[in-house]
């Protein structure tokens, strides 16, 4: 993975600090040559950054009760002649602070969409190991349901997995609970991806001599896919991890807005935006149009911060 | 040629059986299916003879030869929240779905296709510029995104066009259709621009890349060389040669712009079988969840079959390829 000299020669270099290193590597240079990677990279560093802290950032607690009023429901945002400093960009029906919804909201999209792109990843890198490695028929088992996976959309298995899961556990269900029946839907409708690149790649490592030298010494099957094949396999993997990090909040997204993901007690930016939607009609744009916005923002930037880091690591195109 | 058809078909069947399996034991082994039919006042007795005549006392394999023959026979069972048999509700609202995909399809091929070549041709002016922008925005926002944005828009604000519904209806007994009134088609407009944008930038992309790919080859420039016209070269030598993957791609992705209805259906209320199909996912109603599942697989297994055999009578690599697999 790393692209300076220092580590190609294996002698270490302790004049020369890790910031300096990363200053003299290829991506280093091609980061600063293109100036929408820098905006999208500075667009991802403050939404991801606000939605961290958005305890200390967020005007107000859209969840305390106790502070909410009815009085202040329905406010435009702050240039409009009845908007007010205290709810920047406005409230809804009841008063909640659309900012600040916006911002916790924000927090829970990327916390699933997070959870989801590591379990689908952890599934399709396990499972493409071991396919790769092992060959014949569980191979040939694992590839055929990947290959009939990919036939249907990623949206169809995650709605289709929710359904089930939801008949499974029943309708009453915890917070929690949802939280993580959205999680699993994402981690399993994305895992083809991650196993067909990892299978490929294992095929030609298993075949290699220190591959052979492991098995001589008698390592375990698992040691030897872990420790040894895994970081020789794992680049290309960050790259789809990037760009399904994209994917994965749409489609958490649309599963709340659907009404089959996060419910208004807890909501994430698509709940917000089911919830909105329904005041679009009255005049109350900015409750919609506002979360709509960010997460647009949100995913055009991961997307371009995406297709520049495929193209980045990419050794043809140097 | 005949081997590789029955493979692929072979193959084909194989993916619907599996299907059939998922949504078989969907429907057999989440929830009791005897629970919806049942009151509290019913007795073992009357339960017990309610599972029997249901067959579910039968061996699984052979509920499961029974279940795929039923569906075979478009038998899905009763729907749990209706009461009415599955195959009839999605008979009602299939028409509207399919109406929606035919729209948002041509909608994606008349509008991308212009886009693409134009963008192709001259890749430096400012408009193809604006065209790749717009790309790369229809491919970052979720699709109920858009249907908000246009909905905002042109119904909200300027009021131009109805925002929800199929209106105009007009019904010729086995099929529904809203081509026939203007209401109908005003209604549509909306809905299908949702649903076809995702399919339109990539077809604009792919005809722009394919385009750009086929100018530097040597029989079209050994066409400019003959002095045709820049018209003749551009559409009867170029364009030609460009449009075999995009019919392929359009073919492929018929199959999700059904699978994508669900959303737009959702924003726009539009009654076809994805709202139902939602519905049924939020009261787990699994007969119509199963039976949508397997329709649903068997358009997808059809079209990507269709496509493949195309394909290979067009390319005999393909053909060739698949033997030594």
């Amino acid at each position: 993975m790393s692209d300076s000299p220092a580590s190609a020669t294996g002698k270490p270099e302790p004049s020369r600090s890790m910031l300096a290193r990363m200053r003299d590597s290829d991506i280093w240079h091609s980061f600063t040559r293109s100036w929408i990677t820098m905006i999208a990279a500075l667009v991802t560093f403050i939404l991801i950054f606000s939605a961290i802290f958005a305890h200390q950032i967020a005007p107000n607690d859209p969840f305390n009760l106790a502070s909410l009023s009815l009085l202040d429901g329905g406010k435009p945002p702050f240039w409009s002649p009845d908007g007010e400093w205290r709810f920047p960009l406005g409230t809804d029906q009841q008063g909640r602070c659309v900012l600040s919804s916006i911002l916790f909201g924000m927090r829970i999209s990327l916390i699933v969409g997070f959870l989801g792109v590591v379990l689908a990843a952890v599934i399709g890198i396990t499972l493409g190991l071991v396919s790769g490695y092992l060959g014949g028929t569980v191979d040939s088992v694992i590839m055929r349901i990947a290959d009939v996976q990919l036939t249907f959309p990623a949206i169809l298995i995650a709605l289709l997995i929710d359904g089930t899961m939801r008949a499974l556990v029943g309708t009453a269900r915890s917070e929690v609970l949802v939280f993580w029946v959205l999680v699993v839907s994402i981690g399993l409708s994305f895992w083809v991806q991650y196993a067909r690149t990892v299978r490929g790649s294992t095929m030609v490592e298993r075949n290699k001599e220190y591959v052979q030298a492991a098995r001589l010494i008698g390592l375990g099957r698992v040691t030897i896919l872990f420790r040894h094949v895994l970081p020789n396999v794992i680049g290309p993997v960050l790259v789809i991890i990037t760009i399904n990090m994209a994917l994965a909040i749409i489609t958490e997204a649309t599963l709340s807005f659907l009404g089959v993901g996060l419910p208004p007690t807890e909501p994430s930016l698509g709940t917000l935006i089911r919830i909105g939607n329904e005041f679009l009609f009255s005049g109350e744009w900015w409750v919609v149009i506002f979360p709509g916005l960010t997460l647009a923002a949100l995913v055009l930037a991961i997307n371009l911060l995406g297709d520049w880091l495929r193209d980045a690591l990419n050794p043809k195109l140097r | 040629m005949l081997a590789f058809i029955l493979r692929r078909i072979g193959q084909a069947i194989l993916v619907l059986l599996t299907v059939a399996l998922i949504s078989f034991s969907l429907f057999r082994f989440v929830g009791d299916p005897t629970q919806q039919m049942t009151s509290q006042d019913t007795t073992l007795e009357e339960r017990l003879q309610i599972r029997k005549n249901l067959g579910l006392d039968d061996p699984v394999i052979i509920q499961f030869a029974r279940f795929v023959g039923n569906a075979a026979r478009f038998d899905f069972g009763v729907s749990y929240q209706n009461r009415q048999p599955v195959a009839k509700l999605i008979g009602d609202r299939f028409p509207a779905t399919m109406e929606l995909a035919f729209a948002s399809a041509m909608f994606a091929l008349f509008a991308g296709i212009p886009m693409g070549v134009y963008a192709g041709l001259k890749p430096n002016s400012w408009l193809a510029r604006v065209f790749q922008t717009v790309s790369l925005v229809g491919i970052s926002l979720p699709t109920f995104l858009i249907g908000i944005l246009l909905i905002f828009i042109f119904s909200v604000t300027f009021g131009l066009l109805p925002s929800f519904g199929r209106q105009g209806v007009v019904n010729l007994g086995f099929w529904t259709t809203g081509f026939l009134t203007w209401e109908g088609i005003r209604s549509l407009i909306l809905p299908s621009i949702t649903l076809g944008l995702f399919q339109m930038t990539l077809i604009m992309r792919l005809v722009r890349s394919e385009m750009m790919e086929v100018l530097r080859t040597d029989y079209v420039k050994f066409a400019k060389a003959r002095g045709l016209t820049p018209r003749a070269v551009n559409y009867r030598h170029a364009l030609k040669n460009t449009l075999i993957p995009v019919i392929t791609i359009t073919g492929l992705q018929l199959g999700s712009i059904i699978a994508f209805a669900i959303i737009t259906e959702t924003v726009f209320q539009w009654p076809g079988m994805g709202l139902m199909f939602l519905q049924a996912v939020q009261t787990v109603d699994i007969p119509i969840m199963s039976a949508y599942l397997l329709l649903v697989a068997t358009l997808f297994v059809l079209i990507n079959l269709i496509v493949d055999l195309l394909y290979a009578l067009v390319d005999p690599r393909i053909r060739l390829s698949g033997k030594a697999a």
